[in-house]
């Protein structure tokens, strides 16, 4: 473990610069940046959200990834057609533990994989008669599904299918919406326009179905917005809204059901969590119906309680009141969960690589551990990202933009921090290197980590992979200078 | 001409939104700021220049608009 000042931190990135050729050097190094808070604009010293440079290995994903991975995947009670070769489904099906209550494949369906399957002939001559053979078979054999998405890979973009008008002829057929999604993997640089392509598509076939139907309403209906539920996370932030006596009336898009995307245009607040992937839905919901939005964070103490009280403000004061019995209440459960890690974990550092909201919400749960974040970055992030980024990091601490393998392998090689918090493709490159690591995108097969629950087990898993005895073992027996051979050597 | 959408920021000041390209900035100065006239070049903090005809000042923000590129902030 190092604390590398300004000038080393500078040195160290221009010392991984080095290996490229000048074109790529110059373009390379408007992503990598040292923090300095005192920026106001995160413009004027990172580049993001450009085209990946060929050759490198990014982790980035695919717009079909942002729409069907991200966006309409977990909504559990529609079935969502991954329309085009098989591989895109598969791979993608069910890696993501949006978990959601329900019988899987009768009532709901977000874990199973629904393809159409595309052979040669399909390229050659149009997937189209599949594709409306492919729904009213759906419908005959899942009649419990409330819909069906239709998310275009690749090839369809190619060949020029019109899925629209299979949506429209198909969803008067069957009576039931079936949204076409045109969220074909080389649109745009990154998943990030694959989010923007799903959010439009909801604001154009989704959101407006009820406009005219009345609902019963209280003055403390919310939405839950870009919370996917990973591992139960949405679960464990709806409890603590429901224990501040909210109205929860809509989960987008974890354990979130077709008729409650329809019904939140008639809440009071969108709580907007993960601001990357539904800032546009919320946007649009902003301007056609008055909702305003607030961005709130749930990870680790401090922001939990600044958020909620941040929300609490928003409504009267019963609210406010039951928000500070809420707080008061989790308070000695979290107390004990500080005492029993914080010691553990005081000063480490840790680096983290994800993307969406999480290189720079974890970073208060980090640090109310002890611990420090010393490195961050965003798979897909944008300007506006990195804006909100540089107050929560620390001065001279490393941001990187759409980083490759080599870039982070050259960072965490000089750097050392004592943790890397990344995805399941840095994973194993970092343990091998004999660095605990946490995987950041879907908790490493744990979870929740929202909310009061979350924190703890946020804290206790950090714990595991830190204290874990294996890192004491990674050199070989006969590799180990022991004090003896020393002495008999000398 | 590119539509855009212009919203009260958490400050108080505006915010000038593209989506077509995912960018957010803050207005720094709006030509027209009168309840009858409202609109003209909108200065953005990131350098940029964009024209809107004037209107009477909308009753509610955000409001989407048509908006002209006058200087891009280069990027």
């Amino acid at each position: 473990m190092t604390t590398l000042s300004r000038e080393e931190t500078e040195a160290l990135i221009a010392e991984v610069l080095e290996v490229y050729p000048e074109k790529a050097k110059k373009d390379r190094a408007k992503h990598l940046t040292v923090n300095d808070q005192s920026i106001e604009q995160s413009k004027k010293c990172i580049t993001s959200n450009r085209k990946t440079l060929p050759g490198v290995m990014t982790v980035r994903g695919c717009a079909y990834a942002g729409s069907k991975g991200v966006v309409w995947g977990p909504i559990k009670d529609m079935i969502h057609i991954s329309h085009g070769p098989i591989g895109c489904g598969q791979f993608s099906r069910a890696g993501r533990r949006n978990y959601y209550v329900g019988t899987t494949g009768v009532d709901t369906f977000a874990t199973m994989n629904f393809t159409s399957d595309f052979q040669e002939k399909d390229i050659v001559f149009g997937g189209d008669k599949k594709l409306s053979k492919l729904i009213e078979e759906i419908d005959q054999l899942f009649p419990l599904n409330k819909g069906i998405s239709v998310q275009s890979e690749c090839p369809i973009g190619l060949i020029g299918d019109d899925i629209e008008a299979i949506a429209k002829k198909t969803s008067a057929a069957i009576g039931k919406p079936v949204v076409p999604v045109r969220c074909e993997g080389f649109r745009g640089v990154s998943q990030s326009l694959g989010h923007h392509i799903a959010n439009d598509t909801i604001r154009d076939w989704v959101l407006d179905k009820r406009d005219g139907v009345t609902m019963e309403t209280t003055p403390y209906d919310v939405a839950i917005i870009g919370d996917y539920n990973i591992g139960g996370d949405a679960w464990a932030t709806r409890i603590l809204l429901e224990e501040m006596a909210l109205r929860v009336v809509a989960q987008w898009s974890g354990d979130g059901t077709l008729a409650e995307m329809m019904n939140t245009p008639k809440v009071k607040l969108n709580l907007l969590h993960c601001y990357r992937s539904m800032n546009y839905i919320s946007r649009h919901m902003e301007e056609k119906y008055g909702i305003p939005y607030m961005e709130y964070n749930f990870f680790g103490l401090t922001k939990i309680i600044e958020s909620m009280r941040r929300i609490a403000a928003f409504f009267d004061d019963s609210v406010k009141e039951k928000c500070e019995a809420v707080i008061a209440r989790y308070q000695p459960m979290v107390d004990a969960v500080i005492a029993r890690f914080k010691p553990r974990l005081q000063g480490k550092k840790v680096m983290l690589y994800v993307g969406g909201l999480r290189p720079r919400h974890i970073i208060g749960a980090y640090e109310d551990l002890g611990m420090e974040v010393v490195g961050t970055g965003y798979e897909f992030g944008h300007n506006d990202d990195y804006d909100r980024t540089i107050k929560e990091m620390g001065n001279a601490t490393l941001i990187y933009d759409d980083a490759n393998g080599f870039e982070l392998e050259e960072f965490v090689k000089r750097i050392k921090p004592d943790m890397v918090g990344s995805g399941i493709k840095e994973k194993y490159i970092f343990q091998k290197m004999g660095i605990p690591f946490r995987q950041m995108h879907s908790w490493d097969y744990s979870g929740p980590y929202h909310g009061y629950d979350g924190f703890g087990i946020f804290a206790r898993d950090m714990d595991i992979a830190l204290s874990n005895p294996v890192w004491n073992n990674l050199l070989p027996p006969w590799k180990k200078v022991t004090a003896e051979a020393v002495k008999e050597a000398a | 001409m590119a539509n855009i959408m212009i919203r009260t920021a958490v400050s108080g000041g505006l915010t000038f939104y593209l989506p077509k390209r995912d960018l957010e900035a803050s207005i720094s100065s709006i030509e027209f700021d009168t309840q009858e006239k409202w609109g003209g070049e909108l200065k953005l903090d990131n350098g940029g220049i964009y024209y809107i005809d004037p209107i009477a000042r909308p009753p509610r923000l955000p409001i989407s608009l048509r908006a002209r590129r006058i200087g891009a902030a280069e990027d």
